[in-house]
């Protein structure tokens, strides 16, 4: 390679790295304008429970389904190594504090992410691609405040509840497994689960990430839309991003996150 | 405030960067109840112009006083309040895809002016009887034929009662009933409201039946304006050559190539 080619590449990465950066910045001057101009979503707030409606109620099917077989997945699994140790009847605590802690919050920010997040993106996208935020801009009308921060602030209400159903289903699904189908005992199951897991520690902890992911993953998804090349192919690409950039922001969150709630706190 | 003219344009130059200008040296007036046209080839700069009296844009050079208004100096709040009393028609109508026609229509009015509920019922009948159209009320976008899509979006951008109503291209598209329910529309709002309207468009012929005044604009300038009488019997090139839908002029068939006999690759085989 000779001198040449390789500042081209640097030159390239360079730039790269550069609009990255400012693009980050785009991103987070459009959160803190949304975040601003949100007295529309709050003041008509039926705006704000319709778009509850279609990013959290029309995405329950999926969160329960999936809620309960990881729970039944977690009982069959758990199951197996508890026992080796005599501990079965741990199962209760194993699948609860897995649910309510980590897979809760994630595999249904996740599907969050998937099934409302990409449905938020294509929306705005199309909604710009076919001129209607300008006819909206036109009419005197921000966008921002009447069509994204209630979908920005439906997203954020949607993703916790969402959480707690999935980690409630999930906790169901091991109870099925474990205690009806494997035959752990109920009382067992139940009341150690009861004993080991802490209000603040695990549920509170589990609902901060869950409002973490929601607010992230809805973030990702309204300014990928309003930043959308305003053509098919422009959504179709926004659509994808915000699956990919939401489902990495989740994981990346998620390790900082219990990096700062666990590693301290039950140690001590 | 007192002004002459609803759109004022004066010596406007417009580039997305210095060396490249879209608009150069623009003159225009629009007096106050006059339906006047811009029209052009695509890409000409019309839309940057019509953006330009919107205020989604704003002049490298000169003046653009709309509604009495320096578009220039107008904040975003003093920008909205110039548009609550403009209407738009965009080119596809852009209608609100998820609500109703009704929805649509009451739109800005919600928005805008806090009605009880019965009032603003009879103000969307009153603009759905306008177009032609109270009776799909309860309709959807998805249900309307383009022309009706159209009308609906027309009575959509009158629901304020606008001083100045704008037209993006208003008769791509339409058939040739939709486009003469269009024409007359136009001309019937126009007078009724009081309005003044602006056409940009590059349906040449069907627009001249329409306007009371055109310009014409090629590459960034005006190069002819007149009386739709006037332009028919323009000598200039150019406008010559747009009105009649000449295929060669000032405007060439051909795109810049290199010679066909080289492309074909003829002179070396000869």
């Amino acid at each position: 390679m000779n001198a040449a080619d390789l500042r081209a590449r640097i030159e390239r990465l360079g730039g790269a790295m550069t609009s990255y950066v400012w693009r980050l910045g785009f991103a987070s001057r459009f959160l803190a304008y949304l975040v601003l101009h949100s007295g529309t979503a709050l003041r008509r707030f039926r705006l704000t429970v319709k778009e509850v409606y279609f990013a959290g109620v029309l995405s329950l099917i999926i969160i329960l389904v999936s809620g309960l077989f990881v729970g039944m997945v977690l009982a069959l699994q758990g199951y197996q190594t508890l026992q080796r140790f005599g501990a079965a009847e741990s199962l209760g605590v194993l699948v609860a504090l897995s649910l309510v802690r980590e897979l809760g919050p994630v595999v249904a920010g996740l599907l969050f992410a998937s099934r409302a997040g990409s449905a938020i993106t294509a929306e705005i996208g199309l909604m710009k691609a076919t001129e209607q935020l300008s006819a909206m801009e036109m009419m005197a009308v921000d966008p921002i405040a009447r069509v994204v921060a209630p979908r920005f602030w439906g997203g954020v209400i949607s993703m916790p509840l969402l959480a707690a159903l999935f980690s409630a289903m999930g906790i169901f699904g091991g109870y099925l497994v474990g205690v009806q189908l494997i035959g752990v005992d109920a009382g067992a199951f139940w009341s150690q689960m009861q004993a080991a897991v802490d209000v603040r520690e695990d549920i509170l902890n589990g609902v901060i990430k869950s409002v973490v992911f929601g607010g992230a993953v809805t973030w990702i998804a309204v300014f990928e839309g309003y930043d959308a090349v305003p053509t098919a192919e422009g959504v179709s690409r926004a659509t994808t991003r915000t699956v990919v950039m939401s489902s990495l922001a989740i994981l990346a969150l998620d390790f900082v996150l219990t990096a700062l709630m666990f590693t301290g706190g039950n140690a001590g | 405030m007192q002004y002459d003219h609803i759109v004022e344009i004066r010596d406007v130059s417009f580039g997305y960067d210095a060396a490249r200008l879209v608009l150069r040296d623009i003159d225009l007036a629009i007096p106050r109840g006059a339906v006047v046209g811009i029209m052009g080839q695509s890409g000409c700069g019309k839309t940057t112009l019509l953006r330009m009296i919107m205020g989604a844009l704003r002049p490298s050079a000169g003046t653009v006083r709309v509604l009495g208004h320096d578009t220039a100096q107008l904040d975003r709040d003093g920008l909205y309040a110039m548009r609550s009393r403009m209407g738009m028609l965009f080119q596809f109508g852009a209608l609100f895809t998820d609500l109703s026609v009704y929805e649509n229509v009451a739109f800005p009015l919600r928005e805008h002016a806090d009605l009880p509920e019965e009032l603003l019922h009879d103000l969307v009948m009153l603009k759905l009887e306008a177009v032609g159209l109270r009776g799909a009320a309860h309709l959807m976008p998805a249900e309307l034929s383009g022309g009706m899509a159209r009308r609906v979006a027309l009575a959509r951008s009158i629901a304020l009662d606008p001083r100045l109503i704008l037209y993006d291209e208003p008769f791509t598209a339409l058939d040739p009933i939709s486009f003469g329910v269009i024409s007359r529309l136009i001309r019937e709002l126009n007078g009724s409201l009081g309005a003044t309207s602006l056409i940009v468009t590059h349906d040449v012929q069907e627009a001249l039946g329409v306007v009371d005044y055109v310009y014409f604009m090629a590459a960034g300038r005006i190069i002819a304006k007149g009386t739709p009488d006037e332009i028919r019997a323009s000598h200039e090139p150019f406008v010559n050559q747009f009105v009649n839908g000449l295929r060669d002029g000032p405007v060439p068939f051909h795109y810049p190539a290199p010679d066909y006999a080289a492309d074909l690759e003829l002179a070396r085989a000869g």
